[in-house]
């Protein structure tokens, strides 16, 4: 029988990562679209996960799947891969759902090939057929995608395109899988994650937040965006090329890489508006996009846009708040 | 160390996208190109890699029709020492559309036997497709150990010792034997832009070309390609700057609340 099985993803001992319960709501309700049954996996030791797999058993679904071996206590592409796959020869599940993380990234795609697959990767929507969405051209297009042929179909979900309060609660059994693995195979030594020096500047406390996109051209003219910051009392914050060149510091990056901010006012000036930069700022309670493109993904979020030029709007604006305080 | 650099052509990153008359693909009729930007960070580890070897060759990769062969040159101006293109048709059944990922990956992992590189280099995600994939399909490919995000490349004992970012501003190192796949993200260095003489170079160096096998079916399917609809209303400022600008303090002051 087809059936759809979730890859869960924790954090550490901190509980799940929060994509994998909008992966866990994306597949069950795939799998009530087919009339099939969901299960879901979780992958690690067994101290670790042993709360973690109790927890979806609580959930709807048919098994709750715990894959320990001490192997799996330090993430690595190549446990993933060699046990993800004996759990898919096993359990012969037609979709295989994941959230979209830098880790899916880093294994899934070895395991679709491994598999004769594909991953469908980082998906916004699933319609009928079913039919996965994903973003073209950093999401100034939409594309359909179907999967082809037989054998299992692996899709990745995009964050914040499910919504993670929509997992349906249910009972369902607790099932141990033992892989077959040996530390040979594993090919790569990671180390303990770590952070930079303390960052100084926590754009999370920000009531206001100016941010600058590769809209501004030059460094020459961050000038222009950090008079519009001091007007308004903001803290200045940038998207990624911004930070990459080297023009603002790495900690005043806003995104999935950088800093996570939900200030009162976000006003991103000369920003496209990616994925991974609006997952560091959809919490802000009002956004105001400037960008001269009209089509430009950050008009999807921004609850007031301006179409036009920011070399004449950012002085403009400028000007006027400081007549108005 | 012997690299190879597989670096994609993307559509110009402001260009104005238009779907084709299928409906599946892109119009690329007014399209002007580039280098996919992570890609040019993965050749720029590349080159200081060998810079600081103070030995080494950088063959920079690239499957695309005739077109990509602007953006090779561009890699090899700035000092890759030769080239190789994976020669594919513009449209149809030869075409990069016509391959899935894994297809992709397949041209790129045969062009790559042929070197016997010590490392293989890719950009994390093309900026057209963003599969965020063919880097870590290619290393399953070779059959060697892979490594994504990655930020900086030093040598270690056994092989090489790899910065790769995780997520939220968390880092961590990770060592593997050579020969390995990396795929390189954004940052990790500063670009050099080519010069004069590098562009006068480039003209001696070696490309090579390599016909395309053909295209086996695809996993998957595109079905429909379309602008995205607007989830959420967006309220649209319109006039001249200051215009603009005096809604916009209206808007701070009796809604926002921040004046
Ligand atoms: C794994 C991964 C992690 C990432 N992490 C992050 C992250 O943490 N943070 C992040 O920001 N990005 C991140 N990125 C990069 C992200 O995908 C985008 O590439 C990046 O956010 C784009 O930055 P941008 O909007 O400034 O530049 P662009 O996409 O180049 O957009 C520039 C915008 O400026 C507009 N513009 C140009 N000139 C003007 C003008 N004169 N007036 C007004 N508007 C103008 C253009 O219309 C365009 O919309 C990550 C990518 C990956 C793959
Ligand atoms: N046609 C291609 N030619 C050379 N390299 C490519 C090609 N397609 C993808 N790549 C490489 O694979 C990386 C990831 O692409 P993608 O999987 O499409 O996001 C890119 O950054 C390139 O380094």
């Amino acid at each position: 029988m087809s059936k759809v099985l979730v890859v869960m993803e924790q954090k550490g001992d901190a509980g799940w990562h929060r994509i994998s319960l909008e992966a866990l709501a994306a597949g069950q309700k795939l799998a009530a679209e087919l009339g099939v049954t969901c299960s879901a996996v979780v992958l690690g030791e067994s101290a670790a996960i042993g709360p973690l797999a109790s927890e979806l058993a609580t959930k709807k679904l048919d098994t709750a799947w715990s894959v320990d071996h001490a192997l799996l206590a330090n993430y690595t592409a190549d446990g993933w891969v060699a046990v993800l796959q004996q759990l898919i020869a096993q359990e012969q599940p037609q979709y295989v759902v994941f959230p979209h993380t830098y880790q899916v990234r880093d294994y899934a795609p070895a395991l679709a090939t491994r598999l004769g697959q594909v991953l469908i990767s980082d998906v916004t929507a699933i319609h009928a057929g079913p039919v996965f969405v994903r973003q073209w051209m950093q999401g100034k297009l939409n594309a359909e995608y179907a999967h082809k042929g037989a054998g299992v179909c692996l899709v990745s979900v995009q964050a914040g395109s499910f919504r993670a309060d929509a997992v349906e609660a249910g009972s369902s059994e607790v099932k141990t899988f033992a892989p077959q693995i040996d530390a040979a195979q594993i090919r790569t030594k990671p180390s303990e994650p770590f952070r930079e020096a303390a960052q100084t500047v926590d754009l999370s406390a920000a009531q206001v937040i100016v941010s600058v996109g590769r809209g501004i051209g030059e460094q020459e003219n961050l000038g222009l965006v950090e008079e519009l910051a001091a007007a308004l009392g903001a803290e200045l914050a940038a998207s990624r090329p911004i930070c990459d060149a080297g023009w603002l510091p790495m900690e005043r990056q806003v995104g999935s890489s950088g800093q996570t901010v939900a200030p009162k006012l976000y006003l991103a000036v000369g920003i496209s508006g990616a994925i991974q930069h609006l997952v560091g700022m959809k919490g802000a309670k009002t956004v105001i996009a400037i960008n001269k493109d009209a089509d430009a993904p950050i008009f999807e979020i921004a609850d007031i846009g301006v179409v036009g030029d920011l070399f004449e709007v950012v002085p403009a604006l400028t000007k006027a708040i400081r007549g108005a305080v | 160390m012997k690299i190879v650099v597989a670096v994609k052509q993307v559509p110009e990153r402001d260009a104005a996208v238009r779907v084709a008359a299928d409906g599946r693909s892109v119009d690329e009729s007014d399209v002007a190109w580039m280098m996919n930007e992570p890609d040019a960070y993965a050749l720029e580890e590349a080159l200081q890699l060998k810079e600081r070897d103070g030995e080494g060759e950088v063959i920079v990769l690239c499957a695309g029709p005739d077109r990509v062969t602007s953006t090779l040159r561009e890699a090899l101006a700035k000092g890759a020492d030769r080239a190789i293109h994976v020669v594919t048709t513009d449209e149809g059944e030869g075409s990069l559309a016509a391959r899935d990922t894994l297809g992709v990956a397949k041209l790129l992992a045969e062009a790559i036997k042929t070197e016997s590189p010590d490392l293989v280099l890719t950009g994390l995600q093309s900026d057209d497709l963003g599969a965020g994939q063919t880097g870590v399909v290619v290393a399953e490919l070779l059959g060697v150990p892979h490594a994504t995000l990655v930020l900086q490349v030093e040598r270690a004992d056994a092989g090489i010792k790899v910065k790769r970012e995780l997520e939220d501003g968390w880092f961590q190192h990770i060592e593997m034997p050579l020969p390995a796949l990396l795929t390189i993200q954004s940052g990790g260095n500063k670009l050099r832009y080519a010069t004069l003489m590098g562009i006068k170079k480039a003209k001696s160096k070696e490309t090579r070309e390599l016909a395309a096998v053909a295209a086996g079916a695809r996993v998957d399917e595109v079905v429909k390609v379309a602008l995205p609809e607007r989830v959420k209303r967006t309220e649209m400022l319109t006039g001249s700057a200051d215009e603009v600008a005096t809604k916009i303090v209206e808007k701070l002051k009796f809604e926002v609340k921040i004046l």
